[in-house]
């Protein structure tokens, strides 16, 4: 149990994937147009993040060491695909308005590091809490960015109108220029304030957090996966 | 007695950041006169927003960050002045806020400051304010009452355009861009005050007028002498040639520089304007020629006399 919460901690907050390791950006800064999307997208990496971690980690004696990178592939287009047959199925609407970016999950570099970096390495349980709080993490992240984009783009917040009728949309935030500004800006306040964050060392001493031109350490993103073609 | 200790070279210049600006604010005002004149009040009062906006946000972002307040060398003013007459007489009074907002915090501060923004403030705020309110930044002011087009509008819709309300800015535009003339004015001032150098202004209009001709060919545009001449003389083209790409640090400094950066501001500008959505296209083409000003000075960067090529050194 104590694990468990650990790897929520760590995956919400300490090492949020997107907010500390600047993982995954792809979609967080192309689906993050509404706070619903954020949410929607966040929710589906987050139930493939789980999964591929407890199946990857089940399975972790079994992989050959020199073809794991398909064999993990595997494991995660698998759960992709029930996804989106599932998103298909029932949430059309966001079905449609994410598009493309389902199927991408599979290649989402957050997925493939939680599998090279710590279900390989760890007991089903852990991994599986592991993921959980990665996904939720992404999931927390994208949604905030997806809401203040949403209110200052469109005025709406999760679709309803908050914003009294005189207000302007500055239809900027939702187009690509506004991705970045809100998620620069979120960062320059976590540096602000201490929080942990991909270039405030002070508040991740003991992870790489994903910076890694600074570290030097061993770093499983650095380290393991360029050897991933060692059949060669 | 106080002495200054400080490595050679030593120059001595009365030219500072403040002088500078100065004469540019003071050029400007010509234009901006006009466009007061025509749009009454309520262009005065855009302007004196803009200008607020900027040089108060430059005072508070200093002030929060703990940094030297540097609103007394006046580059926000001039900020200010340029996005104000890169507005329309009618808009709402928050759009000269919001801009002057953008342009020095956004552009400007959190790039570092005078010298360390990569693109030209007010142009960037322009298109800052064209994306996201689309509809308020075109929806043109009327005159004397009338509601009309701009030249370049009106023209495009076979309308004629009279030449002489051209040069006196007797016609629909924002704020600053209205008067050849005046325009004219602030530029003979400019270069008089050796402020600028005319290449880059030169260069753009006839770069423009070049290729606005071989692109109005292609695209089947009956290219008269009074096509060329609303073309030319009519938007932002001349306002934008003379006062944004002109700007000390988003334009490149070498000689050859200047000059590619000047022909490819008309290119882009003749490129918008005929096979782009929009009739203007000024502020666009500027943006992305800054971008081009590092590649433009890393490739034209003179070679130090006395000093051999290297492929002759090996």
């Amino acid at each position: 149990m104590k694990t468990a919460l650990e790897r929520l901690y760590n995956g919400i907050i300490k090492e949020n994937p997107t907010l500390v390791l600047m993982l995954g950006m792809c979609p967080t800064l192309a689906v993050t147009t509404s706070a619903m999307n954020g949410l929607g997208m966040g929710l589906s990496t987050c139930f493939v993040l789980m999964l591929s971690n407890l199946i990857i980690s089940l399975l972790r004696k079994f992989i050959p060491e020199s073809v794991r990178m398909p064999a993990y592939i595997v494991v995660i287009a698998s759960f992709v695909t029930i996804v989106e047959l599932l998103m298909q199925a029932y949430v059309r609407s966001l079905y449609a308005s994410l598009g493309l970016y389902i199927p991408l999950i599979v290649v989402n570099c957050i997925i493939m590091g939680r599998a090279e970096s710590y279900a390989s390495k760890n007991p089903p349980v852990a991994s599986f809490f592991d993921g959980l709080g990665m996904g939720l993490g992404f999931t927390l992240a994208l949604t905030i960015i997806g809401a203040i984009r949403e209110l200052l783009g469109a005025g709406t917040l999760f679709g309803f109108n908050i914003m009294p009728d005189s207000y302007e949309p500055i239809s900027i935030m939702i187009m690509a220029p506004g991705a970045f500004f809100v998620l620069a800006v979120l960062t320059a306040l976590q540096n602000k304030l201490g929080a942990p964050s991909a270039t405030n060392k002070k508040g991740s001493k003991s992870s790489c957090a994903g910076n890694c031109a600074g570290c030097g350490a061993a770093c499983a993103f650095r380290t393991e996966i360029p050897e991933g073609g060692d059949g060669k | 007695m106080k002495l200054n200790m400080s490595i050679s070279p030593h120059v001595r210049d009365k030219d500072s950041t403040q002088s500078i600006m100065m004469d540019v604010a003071i050029a400007l005002i010509p234009s901006v006169a006009i466009g007061i004149y025509y749009g009454g009040w309520r262009a005065a009062l855009i302007l004196a927003l803009s200008i607020a906006s900027c040089v108060l946000c430059e005072f508070l972002y200093e002030k929060l960050m703990h940094k030297p307040v540097t609103i007394r060398d006046w580059s926000a003013v001039v900020t200010g002045m340029i996005l104000g007459a890169n507005l329309y007489s009618t808009a709402p009074i928050w759009l000269p806020i919001l801009g002057g907002a953008f342009a020095i915090i956004v552009v400007k501060m959190l790039y570092g400051g005078l010298g360390q923004n990569f693109m030209n403030p007010a142009c960037a705020a322009r298109c800052f304010l064209l994306i996201s309110f689309p509809s308020i930044m075109t929806s043109y002011p009327t005159l004397d009452g009338v509601s009309s087009a701009t030249p370049l509008t009106a023209f495009a819709s076979g309308e004629s355009v009279m030449l002489e309300d051209l040069l006196l800015g007797n016609h629909v535009g924002t704020i600053g861009e209205t008067s050849v003339i005046a325009i004219l004015v602030g530029f003979i001032y400019l270069v008089c005050r050796r402020v600028i150098s005319p290449k880059i202004p030169v260069c753009t209009v006839a770069s423009a007028a070049l290729f606005i001709f071989i692109f109005g060919n292609m695209a089947g545009e009956t290219v008269t002498l009074s096509y060329m001449t609303v073309q030319l003389l009519s938007g932002g083209l001349l306002f934008g040639a003379v006062f944004m790409a002109t700007d000390y640090v988003t334009a490149p400094v070498t000689n050859w520089g200047q000059v590619i950066y000047a022909v490819v501001i008309g290119l882009l500008v003749a490129f918008i304007r005929i096979f782009g959505g929009s009739t203007e296209g000024m502020s666009y083409a500027i943006i992305i020629a800054n971008l081009l000003t590092p590649l433009l000075e890393k490739a034209t960067k003179p070679k130090p006399f006395g000093i051999k090529k290297e492929s002759a050194a090996k």
